[in-house]
């Protein structure tokens, strides 16, 4: 424990010294606290706003189920996207680049309509709710994520290193390639089946069923498990290629590994909740800036600590606003903001 | 940069402006041709045209040809005035937040004046469309021009920051699935009467031939052209307001048409070099073919697909040409970089 982050700071054992290594720490520690605590109370908000008064009756109970779902969602896809993007940021060595970014929420349209597509032509199939909601319609949805978006960074990041401009924009290309393919195939559905793709464009929260959640959380746990194996390893990868080889770390299993567990997280909240593109590079950025280190033992519990905040937050302030179903529109906005600053300000690198 | 084969032979053995200018003949004629009323051109010819084609032919197709010829033409020349005065191959109207700033600017109009004739909300397009540009301008101003990736990030993120504003206040006051029908290009619903102020690119089109050449010396850097005696200001506020104007024109009467001016100009300058003068002409013959082949396929397409029937619907063009343009787009630079 105490030779990595030696490792990774190691400033901290010439000058200065101890205590500010130690006061550093300890920072951290109340940063994930405070994190844990707001990200705690916007939960409890948002639920108990959410209840109707009179206490224990049917319409109560109906409400706290619905908005228990709602919370354990958000919670779900705030650790999956945080971890993800966390993830990704450290083996592409950029704080720019996430996921969503490469592509991948218009990757997961395509997937949508093509289902829509070709697995339900008949209307009945279409009320059976195999598109949206289903739990045999999410697991489909993210085997077909995964694998797809699994060939597309090992192909795209497996490889040499290569101009990392020139990889977001590719991403960003394949992004309008995959949107314009899907519009084409939405061209020749029959109204009612454009009305269930049209449903999986925004990103929403509500009326998730609990198998479905059931599942997503047996996928995101795992991934944390793996996470959790590889350990500092994590940590030793901020370095570079070069000195993780030389410590000891076997760079390009690590990277192949994390590439793996990353498409999983995103697949698995994709088809969730829909595409929620430039969130991880929000909360990411906030969380080192918050934190001021990159040690993964902070930044991926409270980057997922923000989301939580956020996305909680975000639709309470857009619910009292009256345009709940905003929230995207107003991540990409935040987002994309945020994007330009780190790009013209010179840290994409 | 454009290391090709074809400049390792002696060049201009190919007379590429006639072949252009043939491609868009029979383009032309096969968009009239082309479609579900089936109108012939022995019919034509002899006169033994049904009085319900005769319309369909006046009213319909004829416009549609020339609004997507205009289109593909104007496009295609805004995309080389932008690569030019930008000194970047990646970038074009699409890449730069014109589009979305033209979109931004239609939906504000719709708002404060949604009754306004078209004229009036054109003009306000292109205000948006204009002072998008400049934001554009002046983001990449602060970054360095060799990283030829970073500019057309900064512009398609721009672009997505705008979009996101205009897609907002689409959808607190309604007008969400306007927008989205109006950003995506479809040549269906264009007839007699709502294309008409697209010959206003034709005008601006010739304004860009004839001052190609001072466009071509201001590409050359801003030290170099003021050296030779350009108001480079001047150059990049014309060329900008050009393209501004052509966005916003097409935007407002048929829709976007993405990653077109990015592909069409690259294409051209791989056949005949960078000399605007001489590319200009062949840029708009290409841009003007490859609409109209776009607009033809996505009509016959479906019904195709559908085996023949009719009724199967349309692909909008703007699809096609989004999936053509990303395809050859990503092509280009996974090759530029294998070889440089």
């Amino acid at each position: 424990m105490a030779e990595a982050s030696i490792l990774v700071t190691p400033p901290d054992r010439f000058s200065g010294i101890r205590t500010r290594a130690e006061s550093d720490r300890r920072r951290r520690r109340l940063v994930a606290i405070v994190c844990a605590a707001v990200a705690v109370a916007t939960l409890a908000a948002l639920v108990l706003t959410g209840l109707p008064e009179t206490v224990g009756s049917r319409a109560w109970h109906y409400s706290l189920d619905r908005l228990t779902r709602h919370a354990v969602a958000i919670v779900l896809v705030a650790m999956a996207v945080g971890v993800s993007t966390v993830l990704f940021q450290t083996v592409t060595g950029n704080r720019i680049l996430t996921p969503a970014l490469m592509g991948f929420d218009s990757l997961y349209l395509l997937i949508q309509t093509m289902f829509v597509f070709f697995m339900v032509p008949r209307p009945e199939a279409i009320a059976g709710g195999l598109i949206s909601g289903g739990l045999s319609g999410f697991l489909g949805q993210t085997a077909l994520m995964v694998v797809a978006s699994t060939a597309l960074y090992l192909w795209l990041l497996g490889g040499r290193r290569t101009d990392i401009h020139l990889l977001l924009l590719v991403g960003v290309v394949f992004g309008v390639f995959f949107r314009s393919i899907s519009s084409f195939f939405q061209r020749l559905l029959d109204p009612a089946a454009y009305l269930q793709v049209q449903d999986a464009m925004f990103a929403s929260f509500r009326g998730v069923q609990l198998d479905v959640l059931v599942a997503c959380g047996l996928i995101v746990a795992a991934g944390l498990v793996v996470v959790a194996a590889l350990g500092r390893r994590l940590d030793v990868m901020l370095l570079g290629r070069d000195p993780a080889v030389a410590l000891g770390v076997n760079h390009r299993r690590v990277t192949i590994v994390v590439l793996v567990v990353v498409s999983f997280l995103v697949s698995a909240s994709t088809a969730l909740i829909g595409p929620v593109m430039f969130f991880g590079l929000i909360v990411a950025n906030a969380a080192y800036a918050l934190l001021g280190t990159t040690l993964h033992r902070f930044t991926l519990p409270v980057a997922s600590l923000l989301g939580v905040i956020a996305l909680a937050g975000g639709e309470m302030v857009l619910g009292a606003l009256g345009v709940e179903s905003a929230l995207s529109i107003v991540i990409e906005f935040v987002g994309g903001l945020l994007f330009l600053f780190l790009l013209l300000t010179n840290r994409a690198r | 940069m454009t290391t090709t084969v074809l400049e390792s032979r002696p060049r201009q053995r190919m007379p590429w402006p006639a072949l252009g200018v043939a491609a868009l003949v029979v383009a032309l004629f096969a968009s009239v041709f082309v479609g579900a009323a089936d109108i012939t051109v022995w019919d034509v010819l002899t006169g033994g045209l049904s009085e319900a084609h005769r319309v369909y032919l006046v009213e319909a197709r004829l416009p549609r040809t020339a609004a997507a010829a205009l289109a593909g033409a104007s496009l295609a020349i805004a995309g080389l005035l932008m690569q030019l005065l930008t000194r970047n191959r990646f970038v074009e109207p699409s890449t730069a937040g014109t589009v979305e700033s033209a979109g931004l600017g239609l939906v504000v109009v719709a708002i404060l004046a949604p009754g306004a004739p078209i004229v009036i909300k054109m003009i306000v397009a292109m205000v948006f469309a204009l002072a998008g540009t400049a934001l554009f301008l002046a983001c990449i101003r602060r970054v360095a021009v060799s990283d030829s990736f970073i500019v057309p990030l900064i512009g398609i993120m721009l672009g997505s920051v705008v979009g996101a504003v205009a897609a907002f206040l689409a959808l607190s006051r309604d007008l969400l699935q306007m927008l989205n029908a109006w950003m995506l290009a479809d040549f269906s619903a264009v007839l007699a009467g709502r294309y008409e102020l697209l010959w206003l690119v034709a005008v601006l089109g010739v304004l860009a031939y004839v001052t190609a050449d001072r466009f071509t010396v201001a590409g050359l850097g801003e030290d170099v052209a003021t050296g030779l005696g350009l108001d480079h200001r001047t150059v990049v506020a014309l060329g900008m307001s050009i393209v501004a104007a052509v966005a916003a024109v097409v935007v407002v009467t048929v829709g976007a048409l993405p990653l077109l001016g990015l592909v069409v100009p690259n294409v051209v300058s791989r056949l005949v070099g960078d000399d605007a003068r001489r590319g200009l002409p062949l840029v708009a013959l290409l841009g003007a073919v490859t609409v109209l082949v776009c607009d033809m396929v996505g009509r016959s397409l479906p019904g195709l697909l559908a085996g023949g029937s009719a009724g199967a619907g349309e692909i909008p063009v703007g699809t096609l040409v989004g999936i053509i343009g990303g395809a050859v787009f990503l092509a280009m630079m996974l090759r530029g970089v294998r070889n440089g």
